[in-house]
């Protein structure tokens, strides 16, 4: 079963095409990972299924995207609602000026959410969710910039679960913490799958091979190969994928 | 496809109105202001009133001596605050050894700015006119602007030097020049643009100030025959005319033709200063 | 040439030793002043306070200080009409100031925010002697028919002429903070499915807080401040303060009774106490905001 489909993608920033032609489908509940060399397309792929893209001024999208079979770029179309259900974490942690609490509450509170027994309580799933609760719930009222690093980024994708998405975008989501951050995100992406279908953003082969089921490599705005992780790292199909996953060119 | 909720859909327009409303309601309010002094002040100015000296007897009305206290104001002012004011930006930003003497005169500056220009005529009146006996004077409104806005011109300076690369003065003291002749001919250079600015900002401070000045300057309309006439005695700026003639007189049609004038001048200095804020961009 | 060498070499340390004294100077120069103007004030206005009585002073409803018998030197009418006056300009023109803040930060295109900050800047530049003629002749007379008084010289109307003249620092300095709040917070909010106001009120409008704070103590400052614009139309008449009241100003106070209290008495050193007043709540609201920044720059 596939959730996101793109048939004939293609995205321009003003004259530059960044993406051509893109045609994917990606399945629900596993990890997919986008990979390839820096400027390839990867990131702008990722921010055209929430419809982040649309911020950047001069942006220009054509052919199709869906999501559970509804075109998202259809005039008409609620972002807030498609962002709602396609969640995202950014590369470096963003957390709120404001306290944990605040921070996970947030999405909720802007979703209509008003009673304080059930903000609690998704408070507390959400953090249990990522993986922090234990290291945070007896500071829940201080600021979240009080966090290190790895637990910001926790806290982010404990904020993203908080509106209960169906889809979790992350783009390069461990690419600024240490080794230790990485591998407990690592696991927790893992942990997430059997509930959210997850689309990673990586520089890092090792981590796609790690928790990817499904694998994109894309080169220059082009997707050179779609499939299965360990079919991709063990008999890639196209030169230039084996070339960039041996390590020759990145 | 599922919609935003009528609630958020309606605080979302909403705030969107009241932001459009706010900004309008500012450009009204300039709109209005500049729309009610020129359709009751350009009427009345004449060219009689610009250049005549006022008479009661004769019953003449002119403004040309408080246009003239202006231009002397302005220029005395700028004369010392200006040469003062660069000499101490230039000693906190490139002599200052000891950073305390430096902190205690940024933070004598910064406190110097916040004091209402009612307490500088105060002060100027007490020491100025009272103390060393001078009297209502363009000289004491002179000295009392001068500590008025040097302030804003040791800021404005200091801004402007700091944005000197420092690559520049290494370069040149590497050399071997003198912390002075760098300064002259580089840093300086380098900075008149700002300078320029700052300058601008106070003339613009100078012309429409009047608190200051009611009490050191004082509000005598006549004109001097010579430029120490002029400075030792009482002379009303525009603004100060503007207050007498509105409040103490009655006149308010005189007032409005002041307020005009007033006006042209405060567009005048806000589109030099744009200009030459273009200018330093471009370098 | 060795001595026509050794005479320059003599000469140029010499000029370059004479220009740092001359730039350290205007440096003393510059703190002199502000000695001098402190001194001033607080010497002049201390013999008033210590005939009075500083309760007495501050805390004495009447200002009758030309009674023939028994003169009345209590100055908190003005302190409280002062309060009141900054307090409404404050509750008026902050919203308006953030709002517009706001709408040039987020929503204005380009083309238009450079029109809208061009009024701002052409606002703060108005003298305040124009503010009071257009508030005198448009705004007094508008009170007085819209409320029925019988003079429309009142608080209200130095309120409004008030929040209108501290509209423009407030502008700029929200704008500023709001400007500087990090985009990643507001990609952050969108991501999750807020809307674009949400965003900008319920994110960028926190995280911009202490800016627009330190925009509203600046405010504070420049309204207990300004004394001719306000003396054009709050009636000054020593009253208690209410808003269909004519009142006078700490600093309207100041420059009412410059002109006609006689040099030596009572009445002029009353004066000067007054001053000192004014100057040490503006120390007060510098010290807030010098602190505000310097958390600021720590935090």
């Amino acid at each position: 079963m596939d959730i996101l489909s793109t048939r004939g993608l293609d995205l321009w920033y003003g004259d530059n095409q960044a993406l051509k032609h893109i045609d994917m489908d990606i399945p629900e509940r596993q990890v997919t990972a986008l990979i390839g060399p820096s400027g390839c397309g990867k990131s702008t792929f990722l921010k055209t299924l929430n419809r982040m893209n649309d911020l950047v001024p001069a942006v220009r999208v054509e052919g199709l995207v869906t999501y559970r079979e509804r075109d998202i770029y259809a005039p008409g179309t609620d972002v807030t609602w498609l962002r709602r259900q396609v969640g995202m974490v950014f590369q470096k942690p963003n957390p709120f000026p404001m306290s944990i609490y605040d921070n996970i509450a947030y999405g909720p509170r802007i979703h209509g959410v008003r009673s304080k027994a059930r903000l609690d309580d998704i408070v507390e799933r959400s953090l249990k969710g990522a993986a922090i609760w234990d290291e945070v719930k007896d500071r829940l009222k201080k600021s979240a910039l009080s966090l290190s690093g790895g637990q910001q980024q926790r806290l982010c994708i404990a904020r993203a679960l908080a509106v209960e998405p169906d889809v979790l975008l992350m783009d390069e989501a461990t690419s600024a913490l240490d080794p230790i951050s990485t591998s407990k995100i690592e696991d927790l992406i893992t942990e997430l799958k059997e509930h959210y279908t997850i689309i990673i953003v990586t520089h890092n082969m090792q981590q796609a091979t790690r928790i990817s089921d499904t694998c994109a490599f894309f080169l220059l705005g082009e997707l050179i190969e779609f499939g299965q992780t360990t079919q991709m790292f063990s008999m890639p199909r196209d030169k230039r994928t084996e070339d960039y996953i041996t390590g020759r060119f990145g | 496809m599922e919609q935003l909720s009528l609630h958020r859909r309606m605080y979302d327009r909403g705030l969107r109105l009241l932001l459009r409303l706010a900004a309008a309601l500012v450009c009204a309010l300039l709109a209005g202001l500049i729309g009610v002094i020129f359709l009751q002040g350009l009427p009345n100015l004449t060219w009689a009133m610009l250049t005549s000296e006022p008479s009661v007897i004769r019953n003449i009305t002119g403004i040309l001596p408080n246009i003239l206290n202006t231009v002397a104001l302005v220029a005395g002012t700028l004369l010392i605050a200006l040469p003062l004011g660069v000499g101490a930006a230039i000693y906190l930003t490139e002599y200052a050894a000891s950073h305390r003497l430096a902190a205690v005169i940024e933070f004598a500056a910064e406190t110097l700015t916040g004091i209402p220009s009612i307490l500088y005529g105060l002060v100027g009146m007490l020491f100025f006119c009272q103390k060393l006996g001078w009297g209502s004077s363009i000289r004491a409104g002179i000295l009392t602007l001068v500590i008025m806005i040097l302030p804003t011109i040791v800021r404005t300076t200091q801004e402007s030097l700091k944005t000197v690369p420092q690559s520049y003065r290494e370069a040149a003291l590497g050399l071997g020049s003198g912390k002075w002749r760098m300064i002259r001919t580089l840093v300086l250079p380098a900075s008149v643009d700002g300078i320029v600015t700052g300058c601008i900002l106070a003339v613009g401070r100078i012309v429409g100030e009047s608190a200051a000045l009611l009490y050191t300057a004082g509000s005598a309309a006549v004109l001097a025959r010579s430029l120490g006439e002029l400075l030792t005695t009482s002379g009303g700026s525009l603004t100060v005319a503007l207050y007498m003639y509105s409040m103490e007189r009655g006149k308010i049609e005189v007032g409005f033709a002041i307020a005009s004038i007033l006006m042209v001048l405060t567009l005048l200095i806000d589109l030099s200063a744009k200009l030459v804020g273009r200018k330093l961009r471009r370098n | 040439m060795d001595a026509l060498e050794a005479k320059y070499a003599a000469a140029k340390r010499y000029s370059e030793t004479a220009m740092g004294l001359v730039f350290l100077l205007c440096g003393v120069l510059a703190v002199a002043f502000v000695l001098l103007i402190s001194a001033y004030l607080i010497l002049s206005g201390l013999p008033a306070i210590r005939e009075v009585g500083l309760l007495d002073f501050l805390f004495g409803p009447v200002w009758a200080p030309t009674h023939k018998t028994e003169p009345q030197f209590g100055i908190l009418p003005f302190i409280l009409t002062s309060v009141y006056g900054t307090a409404g300009a404050v509750a008026v023109g902050v919203p308006v100031g953030f709002l517009t803040a706001m709408f040039l930060s987020k929503l204005a295109p380009r083309r238009l925010a450079a029109v809208v900050r061009t009024a701002v800047d052409l606002l703060s530049g108005i003298p305040s002697v124009v503010y009071g003629l257009v508030g005198m002749t448009v705004l007094v007379p508008a009170v007085r028919r819209v409320f029925r008084l019988p003079s429309g010289a009142t608080l209200l109307a130095a309120i409004l002429v008030l929040s209108v003249m501290i509209l423009p620092s407030i502008i700029s300095v929200s704008e500023t903070a709001l400007n500087a709040v990090p985009r990643e917070y507001e990609e952050a909010s969108l991501a999750l499915g807020a809307t674009e106001t949400e965003t900008w009120f319920r994110v960028s409008a926190p995280a911009a807080s202490s800016g627009i704070a330190a925009a509203v103590v600046l405010g504070i400052g420049r309204a207990i401040g300004e004394a001719m614009a306000i003396m054009m139309v709050a009636g000054n008449v020593a009253n208690m303060p209410g808003l269909f009241k004519s009142v006078r100003f700490l600093t309207t106070a100041i420059a009412s009774e410059m002109s006609y209290a006689g040099v030596g008495s009572l009445q002029r050193s009353a004066l000067y106490s007054i001053a000192l007043v004014l100057f040490l709540f503006i120390m007060l609201i510098n010290v807030i905001l010098n602190l505000w920044f310097k958390n600021k720059r720590e935090g």
